[in-house]
């Protein structure tokens, strides 16, 4: 219990920073918001009665509480190019981020950890230098121009793959499939050949220890050895890794969205950047911030419960 | 398994140098020399495919596309250069000040340094970048300034660790100075981790350059830049497939060879870490 409230405070400590690092750099733009706002033709009156209105006219510290105040009880400010709550924008978005993320995750989850167990079965020479390439090349290749590759490859050689554009799941589940699956593949195909050499090391870890030992020395199958036993245990180290690309998907997502013109929360935050519209890119980057910082609270609190050892510490 | 960690690491190191001198060169031939000229338009000879005028072919301006990926590496090693900078002068400072006062400053910089470290990298960058501009300067800073984080950890591990030293001890004394005690005495004995680190990020630095620069936000024109190529060869994707491969590629393989050579560093100077 200790420890669980040991994380909820660090939570919440690390979210208060984020929050004000997020208002104190949208402080250091230079000119006026309010006159960008009105544009030139505005007179004094006007822009005093909006400076009032938005409470632009506070202390920067009020400011500062009264925005902490919304993102806590949910209000993200207004967007200033579509005089619309964030909040709505977000929302009307999130349904293709959230498949996205989803899929990719999937998609990984399937491959990478089959992929490990298979690799750790044939551990030799050749195979750890291959693989090891794999893994380099993997993380060196930027995902935008992966994303292009399979455009090139998969979505224009075969029909079912839409190369621009979403589908809503209510409309076509095939329809949204073939628009998610590629910019879905764009982000796992990385992460797969980075993460499956995480699931081999986390196996072959528990292969090294005393127990593996005694119950093959019983006359165990190693299919039994494996699938009952060791796959089991090193589901600890490996829910850690998940709960890194987790992160890294939220993360993926902006730039795949971009490749494929998803309307996403991605191309919301790039567009917003565009028009310098910075309420809704301060609320963009708040609210994918805080999902990622969630996702890793909710992963080590997972961890503590299925390794008691972790909360001693 | 010994030999074949031996061969590993000079595999890496091998690799990974080959790849780095060979963009190096190219860079430096690039300030005096290119095929053709970068800027010139010649609509007559767009969307060409690779021949032996141009080697990657031309892309929709008539552009040659081998003489642009040269002058790119300088805009790659540019922002490479300036952003790893950053990272480590004040990643090292941030994190050497850290772990050798200890107390509350440390705890201050480094709850700072976890809060920055919870935005999502492409987040915090694109969030600088809109409020900076963008450009080959402005990208370089924000990236430099995403950098400073995971170096003043490794750098605050370090300085913890080493305080407790006798060598420190005996230097603090004899009154040595504390700036001395950390940069002169303390700094060259913990360097290692934070050299691999350096080049890790020379390579995370060019990919998210070019992340920035093909999602329209990082370096301008007439700044040459591979991501805003693969930008631009989008459109053309069916029509002049070439011409997204050489930016591409190019990137992928400066990126490789910084983390190959950050791996053969890493086997060097710590070959406890296998």
């Amino acid at each position: 219990m200790a420890y669980i409230i040991r994380r909820i405070i660090l939570f919440v400590v690390t979210m208060a920073i984020v929050s004000f690092i997020t208002f104190a750099v949208f402080q250091i733009l230079p000119g006026d918001p309010i006159r960008t706002m009105l544009g030139t033709e505005a007179d004094e009156v006007q822009v005093e009665t909006l400076r009032k209105e938005l409470g632009l006219d506070q202390p920067l510290y009020v400011q500062y509480f009264d925005w902490a105040k919304g993102l806590v009880t949910g209000d993200l400010g207004e967007s200033i190019r579509f005089s619309m709550p964030v909040k709505e924008l977000l929302m009307d978005r999130l349904p293709v981020t959230i498949s996205l993320a989803v899929i990719t995750l999937l998609i990984v989850i399937i491959v990478a950890i089959p992929l490990g167990i298979f690799v750790a079965k044939r551990q030799n020479k050749m195979s750890d230098v291959v693989f090891s390439s794999i893994t380099q090349v993997g993380m060196a290749i930027p995902s935008f121009w992966l994303g292009m590759l399979l455009i090139l490859y998969l979505g224009m050689n075969f029909s079912f793959f839409s190369i621009s554009g979403y589908v809503p799941w209510t409309e076509s589940i095939a329809g949204a499939l073939g628009a998610i699956l590629l910019p879905a593949l764009t982000i796992a195909i990385p992460q797969i050949a980075v993460k499956f050499r995480y699931v081999r090391n986390a196996i072959l870890e528990q292969l090294r220890l005393d127990y593996v030992r005694t119950i093959r020395s019983k006359g165990i199958t190693e299919k039994f050895v494996m699938y009952k036993h060791v796959l089991r245990n090193s589901m600890i180290p490996i829910l850690t890794i998940f709960g890194l690309i987790t992160a890294e998907v939220v993360a993926g997502t902006i730039i795949v969205e971009q490749v494929f013109a998803l309307p996403g929360i991605g191309q919301l935050l790039i567009t917003s950047i565009g028009y310098r519209d910075f309420p809704l890119v301060q609320g963009i980057v708040m609210y994918i911030t805080f999902a990622v910082v969630f996702i890793n609270f909710l992963v080590d609190i997972l961890y503590s419960v299925l390794d008691p050892r972790i909360r001693l510490n | 398994m010994k030999t074949l960690m031996g061969n590993a690491k000079n595999i890496n190191l091998i690799i990974g140098l080959l790849i780095l001198i060979s963009f190096l060169l190219l860079m430096i031939v690039s300030f005096f020399y290119t095929p053709h000229d970068v800027t010139a338009m010649n609509v007559a000879n767009k969307l060409k495919g690779p021949n032996s005028e141009n080697w990657f072919g031309t892309d929709e301006f008539g552009r040659d596309i081998f003489s642009r990926i040269m002058k790119g590496t300088q805009t790659a090693f540019f922002v490479g250069t300036l952003t790893v900078t950053i990272g480590v002068v004040f990643g090292t400072l941030i994190g050497g000040i850290a772990g050798y006062v200890g107390g509350w400053i440390d705890e201050v910089f480094m709850r700072i340094m976890d809060a920055l470290m919870a935005f999502p990298g492409i987040i915090l960058a694109l969030m600088l970048v809109a409020v900076f501009g963008s450009g080959i300067v402005n990208t370089s800073i924000a990236l430099g300034l995403i950098a400073i984080p995971s170096i003043a950890r490794i750098a605050r591990s370090g300085f913890v660790q080493h305080k407790e030293y006798e060598y420190v001890l005996s230097a603090k004394l004899i009154g040595v100075k504390p700036f001395k005690i950390m940069f002169r005495h303390i700094l060259p004995n913990v360097s290692s981790p934070l050299i691999v680190a350096a080049s890790v990020s020379f390579g995370v630095a060019m990919l998210a350059e070019a992340a920035l620069s093909y999602l329209g936000l990082g370096v301008k024109p007439p700044d040459p830049s591979w991501g805003r190529m693969l930008k631009d060869s989008q459109a053309f994707l069916k029509s002049a497939p070439w011409y997204t491969y050489a930016p591409g590629i190019a990137i992928t393989f400066m990126v490789l060879g910084f983390y190959m050579l950050s791996n053969a560093i890493r086997d060097i100077l710590d070959p406890r870490s296998n």
